[in-house]
């Protein structure tokens, strides 16, 4: 416990930490973290130090799984940056179109929804900047039906905590997949803040705190949340893309 | 390294390959410099070098968070015997907490000893007034798990192990449903924004440092 004992000197108070710390927006603060002033120089040191790793002796023989060109492992992440911003389109016109059905009478949970709604459109709108900062193209809104979802309250209650568990299990299930640090660290930015809203929801819609299910419980395996894959991901929501 | 030791079959998983690791070790802290700057890096970057052909450098991270782990774990299960009148929703939260934040240690601290590390022992802890009533309580709670969150958030892009990263992320999740929950019960925003934050190791240490005797 030495560390904890001795505490640790003061960040510098102009440090980057503590601009993204003190920035009132934050998309603008998620910007700055996957890019902004100063990214790109610190891209080129990562860079840098993944060339230099080439010259070093690997023993274990297998791919160290970060391409040195850098070209495609931003392909990947382009992927993964995409594959996100289709489930953000898919929450954040699922909480538009619940807040429009007029289904939803307490104010509290329509209060709920609005705030998650917004979150998702904030998302939506990090990603695809992130998507065209990469050089990417942003993958377009899907068509969707939410018809059955939207029949009652309970059942906009029990597809939004149902769809916000599935993001969350998405972006854990991902996430290892980045390459980028700075990918990596927006893309967790948004994991944990589906995760708050799925465990808020599973509790709305009357689930318990745990159930044998990723989708179901507050905290839905025990103290450890599921990943899932892309395929699960995209068999879950297939019900909610329109037919074309 | 067998894993007969693992208390959670999930982390039976993890395995962290032989590979020599100086160079990952030097990647992943320059990885994270591009985050966080480079002050915040040093430290990793000097453990690093000392420590080369020794024990992994994810296995010091993980020693970080488990003594977050390890002060969420005593702080709930001294709020459960200590809070008075805690009943009811706020008492099976709080038993689910305690219940969690235990398996997280035990996880945690079978990781560490996976990687050749030596998990750091449970310091002496002092919550102070905390648990004069259950507003103080829950109050300290939701300062606890979101810290835990930014904390985990922070460290994981200076993580080497795609398995550990994996494994880290399977806890950082839960941390923000607890957060959440917590929120909840006190009637605050489940999300105050729709980024969680990240916080470097010292600005963590300096959230819990009142809160560690020893």
């Amino acid at each position: 416990m030495e560390e904890i004992k001795s505490k640790a000197p003061r960040a510098a108070e102009g440090s980057a930490l503590r601009e993204l710390a003190d920035d009132p927006s934050s998309r603008k603060r998620f910007l700055k973290m996957v890019g902004g002033t100063g990214a790109a120089g610190a891209f080129g040191l990562f860079l840098a130090a993944c060339g230099s790793d080439e010259e070093t002796t690997t023993s274990g023989g297998g791919s160290t799984g970060t391409s040195p060109t850098g070209g495609a492992a931003s392909k990947g992440d382009l992927e993964i940056l995409n594959y996100a911003l289709t489930l953000e389109f898919l929450e954040s016109e699922f909480y538009r179109q619940a807040i429009d059905s007029g289904e939803i009478k307490d104010q509290a949970i329509a209060d709920v929804a609005k705030t998650f709604g917004e979150h998702e459109q904030e998302h939506v709108d990090a990603l695809t900047a992130t998507i065209e900062q990469l050089g990417g193209t942003p993958t377009e809104a899907p068509e969707t039906d939410f018809s059955k979802a939207l029949k009652s309250a309970d059942t906009i209650l029990s597809t939004a905590a149902m769809v916000e568990n599935v993001g969350a299990a998405a972006y854990l299930g991902a996430a290892p997949e980045i390459k980028s640090p700075e990918v990596l660290a927006a893309a967790l930015s948004i994991h944990s803040v589906e995760g708050r809203h799925a465990a808020a929801l599973n509790q709305v819609a009357g689930n318990s705190f745990q159930g044998g299910d990723p989708v179901v419980g507050s905290i839905p395996d025990g103290p450890f949340a599921e990943p899932m894959d892309m395929e699960s991901v995209l068999k879950a929501v297939q019900p909610f893309l329109a037919k074309s | 390294m067998p894993n007969s030791k693992l208390t959670v079959p999930e982390l039976a998983a993890v395995d962290v390959h032989g590979m020599t690791r100086s160079s990952f070790v030097l990647r992943g802290a320059l990885a994270a410099g591009a985050v966080y700057g480079m002050g915040v890096v040093g430290p990793f970057v000097q453990r690093s070098f000392a420590q080369e052909g020794t024990a992994a450098p994810d296995a010091d991270i993980l020693n970080f968070a488990l003594t977050l782990e390890i002060l969420e774990a005593t702080f709930y299960d001294e709020a459960l015997k200590r809070v008075g009148g805690l009943s009811g929703d706020a008492r099976a939260l709080t038993e689910q907490l305690a219940e969690d934040e235990a398996a997280h240690v035990d996880a945690l601290t079978a990781m560490i000893k996976d990687l050749g590390g030596q998990p750091t022992k449970a310091p002496k802890l002092d919550f102070g007034d905390a648990f004069e009533d259950e507003g103080s309580y829950f109050e300290l709670a939701q300062d606890f798990e979101d810290t835990g969150v930014s904390a985990y958030n922070g460290a994981a892009t200076a993580i080497q192990s795609k398995d550990v990263l994996e494994a880290a992320g399977t806890i950082v999740q839960v941390e923000g449903r607890h957060a959440a929950l917590i929120r909840a019960q006190r009637g605050e925003e489940i999300a105050p924004t729709a980024f969680d934050d990240m916080l470097r190791q010292n600005e963590v240490l300096d959230k819990v440092a009142p809160f560690i005797k020893s």
